[in-house]
């Protein structure tokens, strides 16, 4: 399953390393990644193991407030 | 902690100001004490975001300039350079504020394509018309458009016509007609008219999401610049660190230490490449100009070789039927009905053009009237219609085949190539019984890209095509180009490119999507023409036009260079300021609030800089404007 999530704007670069690492530590997430100038946080997940709520649950707490979200 | 940062963000760093302009009037009043207070609890407002920034970055196990402003205002604090401290602070808080402002403003490109997405549809369910939500449209559902509407879909004109505006896609922004059985794409605006659709691709499958996904992937990839820029960073701050704590050790003066520590921190270089790509290629997509990341920018940019492929490129690629000539006592239309039956079996355009050509003559050719068809690859095709056989192709085929060809036979052929033509044989049962003449027009806008590829010190222009000598010829000399090959294979093209390449050259390739993709593959830089987004051409070329037209070749090297200029300029401004500020920390002309601000202004320098990029023009859209400025 692939999601793919807005954020708010991003401004610092080090936030990608953040939320990349973070993601990809989690049971489930085959793979994270950010686009920085986009604003968008894309992941490929199992969704059985992990669903897009708790995704965008994980993106929040790091402190990224999430707009929109759209599953695959 | 973060969020509420953030939230408050543009508060706290009013209250900051507020309060420093307090701290200043109570000093000219003579009250010093109170400035002071001020001036503390001013550093206490800015400093709480910083602080979040520093410690998030610390947990990264990376070192921001952040960190740097914290030891430097808690430095500032204990030494009671107040001022300082709640300068600092605050100038910080609001370079951050104009560099995010200004950051939307280059990313705004994109995001105004992205603003032309459709959110919702109106869709017959039932026999009732509905509005949906754009992402519960399925294949297959019909879709209603009217005037001013967008197309939520990707999809084929099952009912009405329509004029249709297809910017979004294309970056043209003249009014397409289009009718029943028409393709249509998902993101152009329904200018006049009323149209149903069957949609064939919904949601991320349509042409439009898959230009925004790519843009977006393109505007993340690093460039070689780049990634040496970031590289360096990493290795820089903390060398800076250690050669602060060296000059502290030195002199015993921490003030100075800690001044030459905020002000080495490489702000601008950080961000100085990335917003020119960033800008650059947000302007190409939005004129339909698709460049695949900051890499194939600094490439294309560096171009000295131009290959072109000629037909659908420098050529309109929709060629007719020009003159038909006929050796024995057959009618014309069943000549040209047995004709197009073999060619059926043709993918090459000449092939298509013929069966397009029986197909307007009402001719009504069939394929299952055929036996043993075979297309032979850049020759012609061979098969058979009852008992005759058929060779249709050009005189290599027939030389394959020892078909003998007169000399009267041979004038003729000659002479429709002399006049352009692409010029066919037809042999039936080994002997040759017609020759069709095929020509395709120059694109209008050709002539006027190859100069100003010119007159922006591109050397090489040559054409390699597929195609008969006389006929590139023709197309070469009109359009002056430096030379060309005619008669190639694919691989052929690929063997030039790979000799061009080989003697130093840096080789762009501008050809069809589909049948060049080797060649686009293994050029410098490969550019697609891609009809409306044909899916190959999106994938193989590192630069598609989606417009498929010269013009925008033109327009993406002209932005390709001037992002790779603003690039270079950048980073020239954000090294000059770090050297110059360095040598002012040393000799005692800078302080920390003065090197702070000039470092803030080197910030927003190399971003203003790069949002000229976002507004760059080609040069007939200006001229356009002109006119319309005195009209």
């Amino acid at each position: 399953m692939k999601t793919k999530l807005q954020t708010e704007t991003f401004t610092c670069p080090s936030c990608i390393k953040k939320i990349e690492d973070n993601l990809k530590k989690r049971e489930g997430i085959e793979a994270a990644k950010v686009l920085f100038n986009s604003s968008k946080v894309k992941v490929e997940h199992d969704a059985g193991e992990i669903s897009p709520d708790e995704i965008k649950d994980i993106v929040e707490k790091l402190g990224y407030p999430v707009l929109d979200m759209k599953s695959v | 902690m973060n969020k509420w940062f953030n939230r408050h963000l543009n508060t706290l760093m009013y209250t900051s100001g507020i309060l420093i302009v307090t701290g200043l009037i109570f000093r000219f009043a003579g009250y010093t004490e109170v400035m002071n207070v001020t001036f503390i609890l001013a550093t206490l407002a800015a400093i709480g975001p910083i602080m979040q920034k520093a410690w998030m970055a610390l947990s990264m196990k990376s070192f921001s300039i952040e960190l740097l402003i914290t030891i430097a205002v808690i430095g500032a604090l204990f030494i009671q350079e107040y001022t300082e401290a709640a300068i600092v602070t605050f100038l910080f808080l609001f370079g951050a504020y104009l560099e995010k402002r200004t950051l939307r403003k280059t990313r705004s490109s994109i995001q105004s394509l992205v603003d032309m997405a459709p959110s919702a549809a109106s869709v017959v369910r039932d026999g009732a018309e509905l509005e949906v939500d754009i992402d519960d449209v399925e294949e297959g559902d019909r879709v209603i458009v009217r005037p001013g509407g967008k197309v939520p879909v990707d999809g084929v004109i099952v009912k009405g016509r329509a004029n249709i505006n297809e910017a979004a896609i294309t970056g043209e922004s003249n009014l397409k007609f289009k009718t029943a059985a028409a393709e249509i794409f998902s993101g152009s605006v329904l200018d006049s008219g009323y149209i149903e659709l069957e949609a064939t691709k919904v949601g991320e499958d349509t042409t439009f999401a898959k230009i925004i996904e790519l843009v977006e992937d393109a505007q993340e990839k690093k460039s070689g610049t780049e990634k040496f820029l970031n590289k360096f960073a990493n290795y820089y701050t903390p060398s800076i660190a250690v050669i602060a704590i060296l000059v502290y050790l030195l002199t015993r003066n921490l003030h100075l230490a800690i001044t030459f520590l905020v002000i080495a921190c490489p702000g601008a270089l950080v961000i100085g490449a990335p917003v020119a790509y960033v800008a650059g290629i947000g302007n190409g997509a939005r004129k339909g100009v698709l460049i695949k990341g900051g890499e194939i920018v600094d490439n294309f940019a560096k171009i000295d070789t131009v290959i072109f492929d000629k037909t659908g490129t420098l050529t309109e690629g929709r060629p007719s039927v020009t003159n038909i000539q006929i050796f024995d006592d057959t009618d014309e239309d069943e000549f040209m009905k047995d004709v197009a039956e073999i060619e059926m079996v043709s993918e090459h355009h000449l092939g298509q053009t013929i069966v397009t050509e029986a197909g307007s003559r009402n001719l009504h050719p069939d394929k299952g009237n055929v036996s043993d068809a075979e297309a032979i690859k850049g020759k012609g095709v061979s098969g058979a219609l009852g008992n005759d056989n058929y060779i249709i192709g050009n005189q290599k085929l027939m030389d394959d085949y020892d078909i003998a060809i007169s000399r009267d036979i041979r004038v003729r052929y000659v002479r429709e190539q002399k006049e352009g033509n692409t010029a066919i044989f037809v042999a039936k049962n080994g002997k040759i019984t017609g020759i069709v003449s095929i020509m395709d027009k120059i694109r209008n806008d050709a002539a006027a890209t190859i100069r100003a590829f010119r007159g922006r010190g591109v050397k090489n222009l040559v054409m390699l095509t597929g195609d008969n000598r006389h006929a590139a010829k023709r197309v070469s000399d009109i359009l002056g180009l430096d030379g060309f090959q005619a008669e190639l294979m694919p691989d052929d093209k690929m063997k030039y490119i790979e000799e061009e390449k080989a003697a130093g050259r840096r080789v762009m390739m501008v050809g069809d999507g589909i049948n060049d993709a080797p060649a686009l593959a293994f050029a410098d830089v490969g550019i697609a023409m891609g009809h409306g987004g044909t899916d190959i051409a999106m994938e193989t070329a590192d630069v598609v036009l989606m417009g498929s037209s010269m013009e925008q070749l033109a327009h993406g090297f002209n932005i390709s260079k001037a992002s790779y200029r603003v690039m270079l300029q950048n980073t020239a401004i954000a090294l000059l300021t770090v050297a110059l500020l360095l040598a002012g920390v040393l000799y005692g002309y800078i302080h920390l609030a003065s090197g702070m601000l000039i470092h803030e202004v080197s910030v927003l320098l190399v971003i203003v800089n790069a949002m000229r990029l976002i507004r760059l023009k080609d040069r007939r859209t200006i001229a356009a404007e002109l006119r319309e400025g005195v009209g």
